[in-house]
């Protein structure tokens, strides 16, 4: 049998799960105080490049209130050509598709490599993708420009068939008919004025898909359905380019001491409505880009007086955020409407001051649409990630995928409680549903209305079996994703993972139980629910309920005497966890602290849908030094045993020893702690927080930079030290999306507060022993560092009182 | 003498019309006439020559003044005196009082007394044409730049430096001729006076000499305190489906590539400054940007109509030779894009509320073009529902169809005026479309209303595109306020014609063209005294085509007579007339017509009455006397209560008479002239420049040898007897069959002979003097078309009820002899 880290890894790597514990405690009672709640990490459309789609349907159980899909966990009797439903232990025909069925000659879906296998569903017409455009035009000529550009581009990277259409918006909102010849025709409103779909309808002269079009059935593929607004690019291409090319600012005059009029929200309600009237229930984007808030109409978050600045966090706490509430309702009704009919809405707002970015941020959160924050449509940041929005797989389709369910089927011992992620309840009630909700809960299916291969959902389960009704011998607990989606080629397509795992008492087995705890599949799964209440409760609750989670956690699974907490220690598979804590507290995610509202929301928003690996390094970044050689640095894990694991040798080169003649190799780059201890004169520190890529030159590297060695060929090995970290975090930069914010500072630098602010502060002005000392740099702080922290869990969960 | 004419020594010329008793045959009376009265038959009948008395006058009396008074120019100088009459081609010397084309007065010389004025019932009213045309040979209002302090007033009336403002005291200060308040003369208008007491410079300075002049208006005179913005065009036209189809969308888009060039400007050398723009619409409205750097236009549809706005800024007015380019190929791209729309409803109130909208944003004011279709019933403000109701007719409720559907219009105006949006409006109906409701914001911002009803591109084409070419073409003022002061005694007291009043002084015009007149009623408050006479002074504060604030200034000045003969001697027929059928037209609105019609013969008969009373010498009761100067007011009188608005025939409908109505509201006194009382001109002998004599409009007059050419103002008729002369068809129509002549003809064929020169040289002089371009109708004797013309013959007997003017001449002479009883 393989260990525990191997089985998570090889079911990550086969199925996208990731269990809180892979060892399920066998009643109620007993899961209840295991603390952290059985829970998964589930990624849908996790890339399995490998993975055929299979060109049939699934085979489902007969009985209605089940319909699960056929799966390798099933009980199969070949001569009666009959299977057992391992969810309701119903008996179910074969369809006579399989007649020729036997144990030699077995279905894809039978076999157990393949526990997550996809369909591709051959019924009703391919799909057109829909991608709208909702542009701003109040901003600089210069982000103006770098927007049409990056527009204009992107038209190359869809495919010829994708149906695109342009909303413009100013202190008016235009809708433009494409492929006008000899004039250009657009549609105009107020934007001081909310629309329905149906007047949209009447305003637009839209009529919906006929019932023949909308209809299921066996037909051939049709000419794809376009209207006069969104068209086929392979058609518009070029008339698109050149309407997109005359764009102009807003050209309504903005007194002094005004913001442009900028009407966002009735733009993005003409959007969602056009949509709703025209391609319901179709994979469709709504791409919203703004160069600031909105200033009138529904949806406004700020006057368009200069002197009255946008809410900060301070005036929500006063209830001073006059906009806020009201602008919210506008945004949370369009998401609404968005996310029934299938449609994403991303929003891409680039401009140094907030945007509005809380208010709207259930557009990109209820449907699965991508927040992307940037300080102006010219820099990098923005043009590359934009750009990656349209990213391809081996295959050539866009890793995007769009108007996707999940339904989850559980086995009789354990029931759903809800889903925290990018999804929003599609309220279907059943047998696997639980009463008690956690995060979207009440239901078993969930719409996702945009997926790509990262979208990560926590789904958090209850196990209902009672204490006194014992599980036979043998039983597993079984999951199973079900996950319909349209795929970018058009077709619809369905990912089936069936999953299962072993139950346990944990009044006998409770080691095997411990033994099976992912730690960090389960911080991030209890860092979604702090965040997901943190959304709705104040701060210090969110804290507050965070600790005494985690003392709990350390009372149950910990080994101490009472009272006594150099006695406490923690096994192996929890080691990390109160780390992640730790850093979770100190996180943007909880603190608002400088940030602002819409860093906040961002910063939540796209810890709410990726991966647990990407997930994990926004709690705590990662850090590479680089330096001059010597002997490699060894980096020990932190564990819970006191400040011994804090230490790092540390080698240095002085100086009076660069020299041309002297040999010095550069190091490889090596992980460094995430502490201030870390921060040292000579070397390059290269700090990935997921947001933010930052290279962070130590005093004298700074200083040999800036007497230019590195131009000189005799320290050409200087060049390469300082080369090494650039080119590490450019690739970062290439893969990572959005594509992080890249700083490249030194020490004493403005920006370097990003670096200070995120190692623990093991030195800081309070504790003065590493004053003077090349140790570290003192953080200027009085945040607890990691190692006060770690004392006062030990004390408290050794606590006899608590 | 055969013409029943004779002298009255003492009292100038009368015109006494014999009436005996006797039997005539039209002893028959027009039952209108015996409302309430006795059915006895009337003894009354014309005894006099078998052509009819009167009639011969009509003639005459043009005729006469046009010999009299065409030959010396008639020089303003003279107090009180009546101008030539609008038949007769005069030239006018200034010297001192507004030029008649400018203003008319109904008498010239004008009672004292309230009392004096009440028992003539002569009405004291003026005629005024502000930006009336001149002549070539007379030169327009000179400009007067009183400096930075604008110019010089009378501190306590407000009234501007004219010829009446009194100098003394060394020509320090002046004393005002309105109302006698003392005035000290500024410093840099400073100038001694002569022996006489007349200022050194008075005939170097137009506006101590001239009776009309204009000023430069400072900043003060203007809209916030902003010198104002050139004035803007904006075109809208119709596309639904009945617009495309009747091919006006086409003619439209086409003839303003041309007519853009002749934008009005006041330099003939310098390009227009005025700015364009363009919409389109049907339930829904096409703005368009067609701004000089674009590639091609852009369209901006608005289909929120109900809450009308300006989609875009930059590129919605812009200068015509910049944008040359895209506004070609945006208007020969329009008939193209509408060219198979199935819309067919439409809106109207959205497309003024665009207009105004767009002149708000653009911070000027100017004018807008409507061409339109059909009745606005789309959803949106201002829609209206099909009211027509022929039943009403003739009832007491028959005003309300007079009246506009709601307020909304009358809402819209007032906005309108405020920006200075004039709004003209060319409607080409094929059903009713309410002319009533839809004609209130032109009507209230001084603008016009066209009507083409069942327009045909082929047929009406001439028509509407040299109208639309004089009214884009026209001189014209933009958002104009008008006020007439008087001196002590008189004050004005009511207005007519086509405009807007906030307060019971200020004349508001958001446009002002050169066509527009405003009739102004006075009254008495005080005595007037026989030594000063009485003034006017008209000031129209306007916004030049090239963006100048101007302040035009028209004096008037009239004697005072406390002989009601002086008053009778020295009156205006014509002038009266026109101020008549104004007030009994707006009188429409409230009262029912039998009422107007009523009160209009009374107050006839009374001014008659009072004359026969107070100055004519003793004759026995039979003989109808008339004033000189009133001697057509019968005839004219019997035109007006014919008219199609005050009695209609069963084939006027609603929204002619409405249009009509409209229309006569703002005519000056040579239009009304000849719109009551047509000019039949038999086509005999077309030598010479003169034109030959006219006849009475008289069927008996209309011989079955010749060809009548009438024109009434709005129409021309050429009506061919059924045995003209072949030499007379060829002439006129290259063929001398008279069965082979196409009565379809809107323009003559162009033959080489001196007599079809000729004629064409007439008809192409007489739409030249018309403010709106009048269409050829052929008529052959006999044909269907000939109960059109006949209708134009105003001296019979109508189809529709109304008297011939021998019978209302005799039912005329009754009411007087039973009010002098």
């Amino acid at each position: 049998m393989a260990t525990f880290p191997e089985f998570i890894a090889q079911n990550e790597e086969r199925d996208g799960v990731r269990f809180s514990w892979n060892v399920w405690p066998s009643s109620r009672l007993e899961a209840t105080r295991m603390v952290v709640p059985v829970a998964s990490l589930f990624t849908p459309l996790k890339e399995r490049p490998e993975l055929p789609p299979i060109q049939y349907e699934p085979v489902l159980c007969s009985r209605v209130t089940c319909r699960a899909v056929l799966n390798p966990l099933c009980q199969v009797d070949y001569r009666a050509k009959l299977w057992a439903c391992n969810f309701c232990y119903q008996r179910n025909q074969f369809p006579p598709t399989y007649a020729g069925i036997s144990d030699v000659n077995q279905p894809a879906e039978l076999l157990p490599q393949f526990s997550t296998i996809e369909y591709v569903v051959q019924r009703g017409p391919l799909m057109p993708l829909v991608f709208l455009y909702v542009v701003d035009t109040c901003m600089e000529d210069e982000d103006l420009q770098a927007l049409k550009e990056s527009l204009q581009m992107s038209l190359s990277l869809l495919p010829p068939t994708a149906l695109v259409g342009l909303i413009t918006f100013g202190r008016m909102i235009q809708v433009h008919e494409l492929g006008c010849e000899g004039i250009s025709k657009s549609y105009v409103f107020r934007g001081t004025k909310d629309l329905n779909a149906k007047q949209l309808q009447e305003m637009l002269g839209l009529t919906k898909p006929t019932a023949a079009q909308a209809g299921r059935g066996p037909q051939a593929p049709q000419a794809p359905l376009s209207n006069r607004f969104l068209q086929p690019v392979q058609k518009i291409d070029m008339n698109l380019t050149d309407l997109l090319g005359e764009l102009q600012r807003d050209p309504w005059p903005v007194t002094q001491g005004k913001r442009p009029l900028r009407s966002l929200g009735s733009a993005m309600s003409i959007a969602v409505g056009l949509l709703e009237c025209t391609f319901p229930n179709t994979g469709a984007r709504i791409m919203t880009f703004i160069g600031g808030p909105a200033t009138q109409g529904p949806g406004m978050v700020v006057g368009d007086e200069l002197k009255a600045p946008i809410r900060s966090w301070h005036d929500i706490e006063k209830d001073n955020a006059k906009f806020m509430k009201k602008g919210t309702k506008h945004y949370e009704a369009l998401a609404s409407r968005a996310s029934t009919n299938g449609h994403i809405i991303d929003i891409y707002a680039c401009a140094l001051d907030q945007t509005g970015l809380l208010e709207m941020k259930c557009c990109s959160n209820h449907t699965g649409g991508y927040m992307v924050m940037a300080d102006s449509f010219t820099t990098s940041l923005f043009k590359q990630t934009f750009q990656r929005v349209f990213t391809k797989d081996v295959s050539g389709a866009f890793k995007m995928a769009f108007a996707g369910t999940l339904e989850i089927k559980t086995s009789r011992e354990i029931k759903i409680s809800g889903a925290i992620g990018p999804c929003v309840s599609l309220n279907a009630k059943g047998p696997c549903v639980s009463e008690n909700e956690i995060g979207t809960g009440g239901t078993s299916q969930w719409k996702i209305c945009g997926l790509d291969h990262n979208t990560t959902l926590a789904v958090y389960f209850e196990v209902v079996n009672q204490h006194n009704a014992p599980i036979p011998q043998g039983g597993r607990g079984a999951v199973q994703y079900v996950t319909q989606y349209q795929h970018s080629s058009g077709q619809k397509r369905i990912r089936v993972t069936t999953t299962a795992r072993n139950w346990a008492d944990a009044g006998t087995q409770i080691q095997s139980i411990a033994a099976s705890f992912d730690q960090e599949a389960s911080a991030i799964l209890m860092a979604r629910l702090a965040v997901y209440r943190a959304e709705t409760e104040e701060g210090p609750d969110v804290l507050r309920w965070l600790d005494r989670q985690l003392i709990r956690l350390c009372q149950k699974f910990g080994d101490y005497h009472k009272d006594d907490p150099n006695s406490f220690r923690f096994s192996e598979t929890f080691s990390l966890y109160p780390q992640f804590m730790f850093h979770l507290r100190r996180s943007p995610f909880l603190q608002v602290f400088n940030n602002s509202p819409d860093e906040s929301s961002y910063y939540r928003h796209q810890f709410m849908r990726q991966d647990l690996t990407q997930s994990l390094i926004m709690i705590q970044p990662i850090l590479y030094a680089y330096s001059f050689n010597g002997p490699p640095e060894c980096v020990s894990t932190v564990v819970c045993s006191g400040p011994a694991l804090l230490s790092v040798q540390i080698s240095t080169v002085d100086f009076n020893t660069l020299q041309t003649d002297s040999v010095v190799h550069i190091s490889l780059k090596r992980p460094v702690l995430l502490d201030s201890s870390s921060i040292l004169p000579d070397r390059i520190l290269l700090m990935d927080t997921f947001f933010q890529i930052l290279i962070y030159h130590g005093e004298t590297v700074s200083q040999w930079r800036k007497a230019g060695y590195q131009e000189l060929p005799e320290y050409e090995n200087f060049r390469h030290l300082l080369q090494a970290p650039v080119d590490d975090a450019q690739e970062i930069l290439h893969s990572r999306f959005p594509m992080p914010r890249y700083i490249d500072t030194e020490h004493g630098g403005s920006q370097a507060r990003f670096l200070l602010s995120k190692v623990n502060p093991s030195q800081t002005h309070n504790n003065m022993y590493a004053w003077g000392q090349e140790s570290g740099a003192p953080i200027l702080t009085d945040d607890v560092s990691l190692q006060v922290f770690m004392d006062h869990l030990k004390k408290l969960a050794v606590s006899s009182a608590a | 003498s055969e013409t029943g004419l004779c002298r009255d020594t003492n009292l100038g010329k009368d015109t006494k019309t014999i009436l005996q008793h006797g039997r005539s045959p039209r002893t028959q009376w027009p039952p209108s006439f015996l409302n309430g009265r006795s059915l006895e038959p009337p003894r009354l009948f014309l005894c006099v020559s078998k052509t009819g008395v009167p009639s011969v006058l009509q003639i005459q009396v043009i005729e006469d003044d046009r010999a009299n008074k065409s030959s010396e120019p008639f020089t303003t100088g003279v107090k009180g005196q009546t101008p030539p009459l609008v038949t007769t081609n005069f030239q006018v010397k200034d010297q001192g009082n507004a030029s008649p084309r400018f203003i008319r007065c109904t008498a010239y010389n004008i009672p004292c007394t309230a009392d004096m004025a009440k028992q003539s019932q002569v009405p004291l009213a003026a005629v005024i044409k502000p930006l009336a045309m001149l002549p070539p040979d007379e030169t327009r209002p000179y400009i007067v730049d009183h400096g930075e302090a604008g110019p010089i007033r009378c501190n306590r009336c407000k009234a501007y430096m004219c010829p009446y403002m009194q100098f003394i005291e060394g020509g320090r200060r002046f004393q005002c001729g309105f109302c006698s308040c003392l005035t000290d003369v500024p410093p840099h208008y400073f100038q001694h006076l002569d022996h006489s007491g007349k200022r050194v410079d008075c005939c170097d300075r137009p506006e101590l000499s001239l009776g009309s002049y204009e000023f430069v208006a400072t900043v003060d005179y203007c809209k916030n305190n902003k010198l104002p913005q050139p004035p803007s065009f904006i075109f809208f036209i119709d596309v639904s489906y009945n617009a495309v189809k009747s091919g006006m969308v086409n003619i439209v888009c086409q003839e303003l590539k041309t007519l853009l060039d002749y934008l009005p400007r006041e330099n003939p050398e310098a390009d227009s400054v005025v700015r364009v723009g363009f919409v389109t619409y049907n339930k829904v409205l096409h703005f368009y940007n067609v701004k000089s750097s674009l590639a091609q236009p852009q369209m901006m549809v608005v289909s929120d109509v109900s809450d009308m706005f300006l989609p875009l800024l930059d590129g919605f007015l812009v200068n015509v030779n910049d944008s040359r380019m895209v506004i070609e190929s945006l208007l020969d791209q329009i008939p193209e894009m509408f060219a198979d729309t199935r819309e067919t409803e439409t809106v109207f109130g959205p497309v003024i509320q665009a207009g105004l909208e767009a002149l708000k944003a653009a911070d000027c004011a100017g004018k807008l073009f409507l061409f339109h279709s059909s009745l606005p019933i789309a959803e949106a403000p201002g829609k209206l529902k099909n009211r027509e109701d022929k039943k009403l007719v003739g009832t007491d409720k028959e005003k309300s169809l007079f009246q506009p559907q709601s307020g909304f219009y009358s809402n819209l105006s007032k906005e309108c005026v405020a920006q200075g949006c004039c709004v003209d409006l060319f409607l080409f109906p094929n059903q009713y479309v309410d002319v009533a409701t839809l004609g209130v914001v032109p009507v209230s911002t001084g603008g016009s209303v066209y009507k083409y009803t069942y327009f045909q591109a082929e047929v009406d084409r001439e028509r509407f595109l040299n109208d639309l070419r004089r009214d884009v073409q026209k001189p014209m003022g933009f958002d104009a306020v008008m006020r007439v002061r008087t001196s002590t005694g008189i004050r004005a007291t009511d207005f007519f014609g086509s405009f807007f009043m906030s307060n019971t002084t200020d004349v508001e015009l958001a446009g002002l063209d050169c066509d527009k007149t405003v009739t102004v009623e006075f009254r008495h408050d005080d005595k007037l005294s026989e030594d000063t006479g009485a003034l006017m002074q008209c000031a129209v504060l306007y916004t030049s085509c090239s963006g100048q604030r101007r302040l035009r200034v028209h004096n008037m000045a009239v004697n005072c007579c406390s002989q009601l003969a002086d008053l009778y001697r020295n009156c205006e027929t014509d002038t009266i007339i026109n101020f008549f059928s104004k007030y009994a037209y707006r009188s429409l609105l409230n009262t029912p017509t039998k009422t107007v019609r009523d009160t209009l013969v009374n107050q006839c008969a009374q001014i008659l009455a009072c004359y026969r009373k107070n100055c004519a010498s003793p004759s026995s009761a039979g003989q109808l006397i008339l004033p000189e100067c009133m001697k057509l007011l019968p005839v004219y009188l019997n035109c007006v209560l014919k008219s199609d608005v005050l009695q209609p025939g069963a084939d006027v409908s609603v929204d002619d008479r409405a249009y009509l109505r409209q229309l006569l509201s703002c005519m000056d006194v040579s239009e009304s002239h000849v719109f009551f009382y047509p000019r039949l001109l038999p086509l005999v002998k077309l030598d010479g420049g003169s034109l030959p004599m006219a006849v009475r409009n008289s069927e008996e007059r209309l011989s079955k040898g010749g060809v009548y050419l009438l024109e009434t103002g709005l129409h021309l008729f050429l009506w061919v007897g059924a045995n003209a002369q072949q030499e007379l068809l060829s002439n006129i129509f290259g063929t001398p069959t008279f069965s082979q002549i196409d009565p379809n003809l809107t323009s003559l064929p162009e033959l080489d002979n001196p007599f079809s020169q000729r004629l064409r040289e007439i008809i192409n002089s007489f739409r030249s003097q018309r403010s709106r371009y009048m269409k050829l109708m052929v008529v052959k004797q006999e044909d269907k078309a000939e109960l059109i013309f006949k209708h134009f013959l105003c001296e019979d007997k109508s189809a529709s009820g109304g008297a011939s003017y021998v019978d209302f001449l005799c039912h005329m002479h009754k009411e007087i002899r039973q009010l002098l009883s």
